[in-house]
């Protein structure tokens, strides 16, 4: 899960990390106070969840709160189209008003999972400002890793090491080594998936500042981050991504073909993709049901395919292990009974309870399309389409 | 033989007399798995169809002499239910569980490097000796006795692969599951190794998919240490870039978690790529006779 950057300086705020001073507004007239009492110089960015605001006009450095007050009007209510949003954008709800700040050097501080050695681990580099990503493609030597022991935290000894790596004059040391430390305890304490500084600015007075941040969250830990679950803006989700989630369907995203998906397992998943692709369709949607036992689940789950506009054929490939396929049919035949269903329907079923769910979908007289193996079915969805 | 579960194996159930344990549990039984013991806190004293619930797993291990354990312990205990296993002595656990917070994860994995124990999972299929002893979710009835070995970081698509063998009839050795999620206790390279070793063990199926860098680890292990046959297929291929994969995540890899990058590694190593999904059991009839 991800959140704002307001929302995100917020937290490493209160984790002692220090931010520029600001505030974030809903209104052009909110910004143009914010922008009185901070005085002087502000810098007006739009909150949105996508990267690469500055290029598209979502940043702007303005000299008096009139012209905060112009700027925000101007992004609150529109779609903002950067590099990582779709064609159509990101909608605009927010401004965040922060004081211009003189910047000195700009570094980078990232904290990440490392799935191979099981551990956190501290990417800093003085390369910062710029699309990491990059960074790390063409000159991974620039970027410092320091892997860190969850059992007993960020030692001393390791945030003074990442220090001298980004070449601190000692003046900024120590605030660099709180801020290293800080961040960790927020990625720790919060279940952060990424916790990113990037600028972490040097200024030219001798600050530390987080110019910028970014924060996503383990969605497995939601159950005990109800405060981070709360940050939640549904408006920078796609809509019918949305609706999924709100009927407890995790793993859906919407696709640009015609073929909508029912799979369970995310492997499988990825292997329909795959098998449409070389069958010559497209997939709609990719939407891993998962291993739940719930009848209501999978009309729910039929429901979300069926009313994609896009949809031409619907695709159910359950191979089930822990989920059940007589549930599956269950639900496919009772969603039937609940909605009309305007693409043909392609069925296979393989595996646990697979002849109790062929037995329940034959007694049902649906004019299904079944098939019996993974190709054929994925020729047959094709075919349907 | 086979690897890792045979008739030897005492398997303990954590989590036994909820939905899903009870369910399976009966299946792991009904596939012939001599399922000793299982353990629920607060249940002890009571039985499912004549299986001891204990407490904790220590008193389990001592009474029943477990050496298995298979864990279906909703999310928010589940890594605790690990190191209780992993402390009571089981060398074999294998965590059936999905969606454990991966701070979880990174606790129990510094935990268990001090101790010889091996976690499979979790986020798992769990994992299965054809004809002799099932410790998974897998539906038993798809596997037949044989001499190919299939590992895969995918559940169902597992079984696809396993459903496709059997139908070309091509047996199976084991087939292990070793889970989708970012921090895994067994990887591909733990396998292979293992099959490679493994007597009945002919050849191997291995089954991937985008994202991190295990399938290039286990090409540069297959390169110099195997001596079978490998076929093997990539999920993920038609993923649009960037939608799952999270952002600085993919830094440590830099572009490795491509599809197209580990079919070129495998590739290189000597595996034989089904490019298609369903082709897996095909490619694998073609290698075996390409072999003999």
């Amino acid at each position: 899960m991800k959140v704002h950057e307001y929302q995100a300086k917020q937290l490493l705020a209160q984790y002692g990390v220090p931010v520029p001073r600001g505030s974030v507004a809903k209104t052009a007239a909110e910004a143009k106070k914010i922008a009185a009492d901070i005085g002087g110089k502000v810098v007006v960015k739009a909150q949105v969840h996508a990267g690469g605001r500055g290029k598209a006009g979502g940043i702007k450095v303005v000299s008096s709160p009139e012209e905060a007050e112009k700027a925000a009007g101007e992004m609150i209510g529109s779609m903002l189209v950067t590099h990582q949003t779709s064609a159509e954008g990101a909608l605009v709800n927010a401004v965040l008003v922060e004081e211009a700040i003189d910047v000195e050097r700009e570094l980078y501080l990232g904290i990440v999972i490392d799935g191979v050695i099981g551990m956190p681990v501290v990417m800093a580099s003085e390369a910062g400002g710029m699309d990491i990503e990059e960074v790390a493609r063409t000159s991974p030597d620039k970027i410092f890793k320091t892997y860190i022991d969850p059992g007993v935290g960020v030692h001393a000894f390791r945030a003074r090491g990442i220090s001298f790596d980004l070449n601190l004059e000692q003046a900024q040391r120590r605030a660099a080594t709180e801020t290293i430390t800080n961040l960790y305890k927020l990625f720790e304490a919060k279940d952060c998936s990424l916790a990113e500084i990037n600028p972490l600015v040097i200024t030219t007075d001798g600050r530390v500042l987080a110019a910028d941040a970014k924060l996503n969250f383990d969605d497995n830990a939601a159950f005990r981050q109800k405060d981070i679950e709360e940050l939640r803006d549904t408006a920078q989700e796609d809509p019918l991504e949305v609706e999924a989630k709100g009927k407890g369907i995790e793993n859906y995203i919407k696709l640009d073909g015609n073929i909508g998906c029912l799979v369970n397992g995310a492997g499988l998943a990825m292997a329909v993709l795959d098998l449409l692709k070389l069958a010559g369709g497209n997939a709609a949607n990719f939407l891993d049901i998962g291993t739940i036992n719930d009848v209501e689940r999978v009309i729910q789950a039929i429901e979300i395919i069926n009313s994609d506009p896009d949809v031409k054929a619907i695709f159910i490939n359950i191979f089930g292990g822990m989920a059940r396929t007589d549930v599956i049919a269950q639900g496919i035949v009772e969603a039937h009974q609940r909605m009309e269903i305007k693409s043909p329907v392609v069925v296979r079923l393989a595996g646990t309870n697979v002849d109790e769910g062929d037995r329940i979908l034959k007694e049902s007289g649906l004019n299904l399309i079944r098939a019996y193996s993974f190709k054929e079915a994925a020729e047959k969805a094709v075919a349907a389409a | 033989m086979s690897i890792l579960v045979d008739k030897d194996t005492r398997l303990l159930v954590q989590g036994i007399t909820g939905g899903e344990g009870s369910f399976h549990t009966r299946r792991c039984v009904a596939y012939g798995t001599n399922v000793v013991a299982g353990v629920t806190p607060g249940k002890g004293g009571t039985d499912l169809d004549g299986i001891p619930v204990y407490n904790t797993v220590d008193r389990a291990v001592a009474e029943m002499k477990a050496n298995a354990s298979i864990i279906f312990v909703p999310a928010p205990f589940a890594a605790d239910s690990i190191l209780e296993a992993a402390d009571a002595g089981i060398p074999l656990i294998v965590c059936i569980t999905e969606g454990i917070p991966t701070m979880d994860m990174v606790m129990v994995s510094r935990h268990l490097k001090y101790m010889d124990v091996r976690l499979i999972g979790p986020n798992c299929p769990g994992l299965l000796s054809a004809g002799k002893c099932k410790v998974g979710i897998m539906s038993g009835d798809i596997f037949l006795e044989g001499n190919v070995g299939v590992v895969s970081r995918s559940g169902t698509l597992t079984y696809e692969a396993v459903n496709q063998l059997t139908e070309q009839r091509i047996g199976q050795s084991t087939c292990v599951g070793l889970g989708g999620d970012p921090i895994i206790g067994t990887v591909f390279i733990d396998v292979l190794e293992m099959f490679e070793k493994d007597p009945q063990t002919e050849a191997v199926v291995m089954i991937g998919e985008i994202g991190g860098v295990q399938e290039q680890r286990a090409a540069e292990f297959i390169k110099g240490h195997m001596t079978k046959p490998v076929v093997a297929f990539i999920a993920g291929a038609s993923a649009p870039p960037g939608r799952r994969m999270g952002h600085a995540g993919a830094i440590i890899t830099g572009s490795s978690g491509r599809a197209q990058d580990k079919i070129a590694a495998l590739e290189a190593a000597g595996v034989t790529i089904s490019t298609s999904p369903a082709e897996i059991g095909t490619t694998m009839k073609k290698v075996l006779a390409a072999n003999n």
